[in-house]
């Protein structure tokens, strides 16, 4: 069980904690890092999707021992800086959109939809209904509609 | 016109503070009692019960202008997302000339001396808050005008508001941060107000943004898991693999008492309802963080006794249902007393009647799960003879007397918090996780932080009970119009204990029936509703079963969910029986304005009878509760091509591909937000009609996790949503967070009918095909986590191959 460090948000972090571990606890309840969201636990739900070296991915499935000393790890908290300014153009049209209701599964969202319009514009294309359609992440207040409009008016600023 | 003046209260604190006490609201008294008309729920509905339950102490909430000019008000609410603190700070903004920016609206901890006006349930915040709060705004804009008046040297009357700032006809101004210690009062006094007129209203009816929209998008919402309070560790639960089981033995207790991280192994009682009801166990495991919560709570060996429900399964409930309802008897004057709860209706004479003919079906409507995104949380200090507990309860004086019950305290040594909630849908009317949080701290002496897993959720969390709708209708082909409409609803016994149990009992004497009714059936009663005139209407309600067999409560919507598409399908079917189309069928026969301007609108707006491929169809509903009246029209495609359009791990099957919502509320204090309720009903609706069930099978539901409950996912969800918010035709606000749901699971409903050609009977409809997902193992009762998450995503790691309903 030796401490692993890895990069969070910009920051060097150290932890001494037992290797299986995962990630999302790691964040919470360790590090106090409480932007992901646990919602269930097994990578379905998506409510705590961040960033790992710029791509999506599920903290919940992960265990700490899988967490290179050179892995950025992007949690909500993280993301206006990845942009250099106090919000992610995501984030800002989220708000324009007055999209949460309870919020719980938004910073999840946001994320996942950051790195789709990133992969959609690597691939050359512009981000479509049927791309929006794809992602997984769970929300039971049922704000689909607004994070649909979000997404198409985030993507075209970034 | 005179005016109304309000009474309040100016009360002695070193800057500015208003209480208000609620009185003369003459709309109640024009409201009094019932005629005999059709249903109960047209003169006295739940929104009523809600609204005088709570009016004795609505004179307890006060307002504080703050030495900066802002203010703030500690409101007796649940905030889950709904927008209530939202719409608190509109109603401040707009009566003392605030910007909403600056109002900073707190949930309020427990406080006994409110009674029944500290919850949060049947979309009556806005209903109940709206004089209230508006009187204490205008009370405390009116001394900061008195005490603007002496440093502008200009009568109080020629003074306005604007800005937080008080300003003269000169044009000279002073801040109310100025103000607010010169306004502030040495005694606690009595003193009296008028309220803003409606036709000056700036700021309600426009689009305010949600209060918490920054926070919540940044990550910096802080939701209970997320308070900072010392010592208070992950806990989590091991629970019976069937529903309301014992432990009879934890076998490997020590071993597991040194796994990592963990701190403390007991076995705690999980009685929901404290004092009465069934029993059952588990047991409890606190650690450093809730990774090793899971791995700890799988690794106990337990011996579990029997459950409550161990030889059930869907079949044998619906057994059970068919055998518990009651004959047909209709048309009839009289009371059915077998079912009880049934209101005789008038209606105009229809003539010569001729020979009539008769529809009848049953509809089954199978269990629901009204789980939140955040799972049942709360955090626990139970030590020295106090207990401090955070919780996001709907129903904090509830859970603070249930807590003071379960610990041997009295509730004044039980403070409870309220964070603002990561959704709750009627699921946080119940205090299982304080009280889970307390017994686990009061037993191990530590503070805890307490969290369901979402299999917890699934399996012995609260839901919709399953239940089957009977109708019957008669129509008389020679005169073109429907003779009788009975709906009989049977259900297992819903658990209103917690929430309406004692409200409903305090108004008893106000309820215009006298005959006995059990809670559900007054519940029923106050919710069912027809907006149809369909000749003699009568309907019924009746359970099996106590009111804890099943770990049931309220869903978003109550009775409406089922009650509403089962009545909407046979109107259908009538239309098409007297050769009417389904809109016009409606608009003939609502019985009032605001239900037909609403359908006129989504008629026109959502162009109704426009030209569609076959498998494509509309089908539109209109729903009259909370005060507001809402008209609902999808549209849904059944082609192949698109129900059985492959996503990886999806369940795709027909798409609702366009809804146009109307929706009047009498007077929409926030257009934007209400919007927003509307879109989250529909998305609820549309869950409800094709996929999103519990299967019981053998005393525990098969649903495991967020991919076996499938709710409405992206994959699902309309890509086009319109929401018309119509023009105020009344001078208050109705309620919004339930509204939508009933409507849009019937109008979905509806359209799908059409767009097959048969009408569904059985709810979901994906319900009775196979269980499309594998079963997760009920011992040990956690799913492990994966360790895949850098190379899985986006696919999906547990979920089944498509699944289409229509298929």
């Amino acid at each position: 069980m030796p401490p692993r460090t890895f990069k969070v948000n910009g920051r060097p972090v150290t932890v001494d904690i037992e290797d299986d571990v995962r990630l999302l606890w790691v964040l919470r309840d360790v590090l106090g890092i409480t932007g992901p969201k646990y919602g269930c636990g097994i990578n379905v739900c998506k409510a705590c999707t961040s960033h790992i070296n710029g791509r999506a991915f599920n903290p919940c499935s992960v265990p700490v021992s899988a967490i290179q000393p050179t892995d950025e790890v992007t949690t909500i908290e993280g993301l206006p800086d990845t942009v250099g300014a106090d919000l992610h153009p995501m984030q800002e049209a989220w708000i324009d959109r007055d999209v949460p209701q309870c919020g719980y599964c938004q910073p999840g969202q946001i994320m996942a939809a950051v790195d789709l319009v990133k992969k959609v514009k690597a691939d050359g294309g512009s981000i479509t209904d049927d791309d929006i359609d794809e992602i997984r992440n769970m929300c039971a207040c049922g704000t689909y509609s607004r994070i649909r409009e979000a997404i198409k008016q985030g993507a075209e600023n970034m | 016109m005179e005016r109304r003046r309000f009474l309040g209260y100016l009360i002695a604190a070193p800057t500015l503070a208003v209480g208000v006490k609620l009185t003369a609201d003459s709309v109640l008294e024009a409201n009094a009692l019932p005629s005999p008309t059709p249903e109960v729920s047209e003169v006295y509905d739940l929104s009523d019960l809600l609204l005088d339950s709570t009016r004795a102490t609505a004179n307890l909430i006060t307002i504080v202008v703050n030495e900066d000019g802002t203010v703030s008000f500690s409101i007796p609410r649940a905030e889950s997302g709904q927008g209530i603190t939202t719409t608190a700070a509109v109603l401040i903004a707009e009566e003392m000339g605030i910007d909403v920016s600056d109002v900073n609206v707190t949930l309020a901890d427990a406080r006994p001396e409110l009674l029944f006006n500290q919850q949060t349930q049947g979309s009556a915040s806005v209903i109940s808050i709206y004089t209230p709060v508006r009187v204490a705004a205008a009370l405390a804009r009116g001394r900061l005008v008195e005490a603007a008046a002496t440093i502008l040297g200009d009568e109080a009357e020629n003074l306005r508001t604007t800005g937080g700032r008080v300003l003269s006809t000169a044009g000279s101004s002073v801040p109310f941060a100025e103000l607010a210690a010169a306004a502030a009062n040495s005694v606690t006094r009595e003193a009296i107000t008028e309220l803003k007129p409606v036709d000056e209203f700036e700021i309600i009816g426009t689009d305010t943004r949600r209060d918490d929209v920054v926070a919540a998008v940044t990550g910096r919402k802080n939701y209970t898991m997320d308070l900072d309070v010392p010592e208070a560790l992950p806990t989590m639960i091991a629970r019976p693999p069937t529903i309301k089981g014992t432990v009879e033995s934890v076998n490997n207790l020590d071993q597991v008492r040194t796994m990592p991280g963990v701190t403390d192994v007991v076995e705690i009682s999980t009685d929901a309802e404290p004092g009465r009801g069934t029993t059952s166990s588990a047991v409890a495991v606190r650690a450093r963080t809730f990774g090793q919560c899971i791995d700890a709570v799988n690794a106990l060996d337990i011996t579990w006794g029997g459950g409550n429900v161990d030889d059930e399964s869907d079949e044998t409930i619906l057994e059970q249902l068919r055998a518990a309802d009651a004959p047909a008897n209709l048309p009839s004057p009289t009371p059915l007393d077998e079912v009880g709860g049934v209101v005789p209706l008038a209606t105009d004479a229809l003539g010569e009647v001729g020979p009539v003919e008769a529809l009848e079906q049953e509809f089954v409507f199978y269990w629901r799960s009204n789980a939140a995104m955040e799972p049942n949380v709360a955090i626990a200090d139970v030590r020295d003879g106090e207990a401090e507990v955070w919780t996001p309860s709907q129903i904090p004086i509830v859970t603070q007397s249930q807590l003071a019950q379960v610990l041997g305290m009295t509730p004044a040594q039980v403070t409870v918090h309220v964070p603002r909630g990561g959704g709750a849908f009627g699921r946080r009317l119940f205090s299982d996780a304080a009280l889970d949080a307390a017994r686990v701290s009061q037993e191990i002496g530590k503070p805890v932080r307490l969290m369901w897993h979402r299999a917890d959720e699934c399996r012995a969390g609260r839901v919709h009970p399953m239940c089957i709708s009977r109708v019957k209708a008669t129509y008389s082909p020679s005169l073109g119009e429907v003779v009788s409409f009975e709906q009989r609803q049977t259900s297992v016994a819903t658990d209103y204990t917690e929430s309406l149990g004692d409200m409903i009992t305090s108004q008893a004497a106000k309820l215009p029936f006298a005959n006995e009714l059990t809670l559900s059936q007054t519940v029923f009663l106050l919710t069912a509703s027809v907006p149809y005139d369909l000749g003699a209407i009568v309907f019924g309600y009746n359970e099996i079963f106590d009111f804890d067999r099943f770990a049931t409560g309220s869903v978003r919507n109550l009775n409406n969910q089922d009650f509403r598409p089962a009545q909407e399908l046979m109107v259908d079917q009538l239309a098409a029986k007297l050769g009417e189309d389904p809109m016009e069928f409606r608009l003939n026969r609502v019985e009032d304005e605001r239900a037909k301007a609403v359908l006129e609108a989504v008629r026109d707006e959502g162009d109704w009878g426009r030209d569609l491929p076959e498998g494509v169809a509309q089908g539109v509903v209109v729903h009259n509760e909370y005060k507001g009246s809402v008209a609902i029209l999808a549209e849904v495609d059944t082609r192949p091509e698109t129900a059985e359009r492959e996503i990886r791990g999806a369940t795709t099957g027909p798409r609702v591909r366009k809804v146009t919502v109307a929706v009047d509320v009498g007077l929409a204090i926030n257009p934007l937000g209400l919007k927003a309720q509307m879109e989250g009903g529909v998305m609820t609706g549309i869950s409800h009609v094709f996929t999103g069930s519990l299967h019981l099978r053998d005393g525990n539901f098969l649903e495991g996790s967020w991919d076996d409950y499938r709710y409405t996912r992206h994959w699902n969800a309309p890509p086009e949503i319109d929401v018309i918010v119509m023009p105020p035709s009344g001078d208050r606000p109705g309620g919004a967070g339930e509204l939508a749901v009933g409507a849009a699971t019937a109008a979905v409903a509806c359209a799908y009918a059409r767009a097959v050609g048969e009408m569904p009977t059985s709810f979901p409809i994906g319900h009775t095909k196979d269980v499309p997902f594998e079963v997760k193992k009920f011992v040990p009762p956690l799913p492990p986590s994966p360790t895949d998450g850098l190379t899985a995503y986006p696919t999906p790691s547990a979920a089944g191959p498509a699944f289409n309903p229509a298929s």
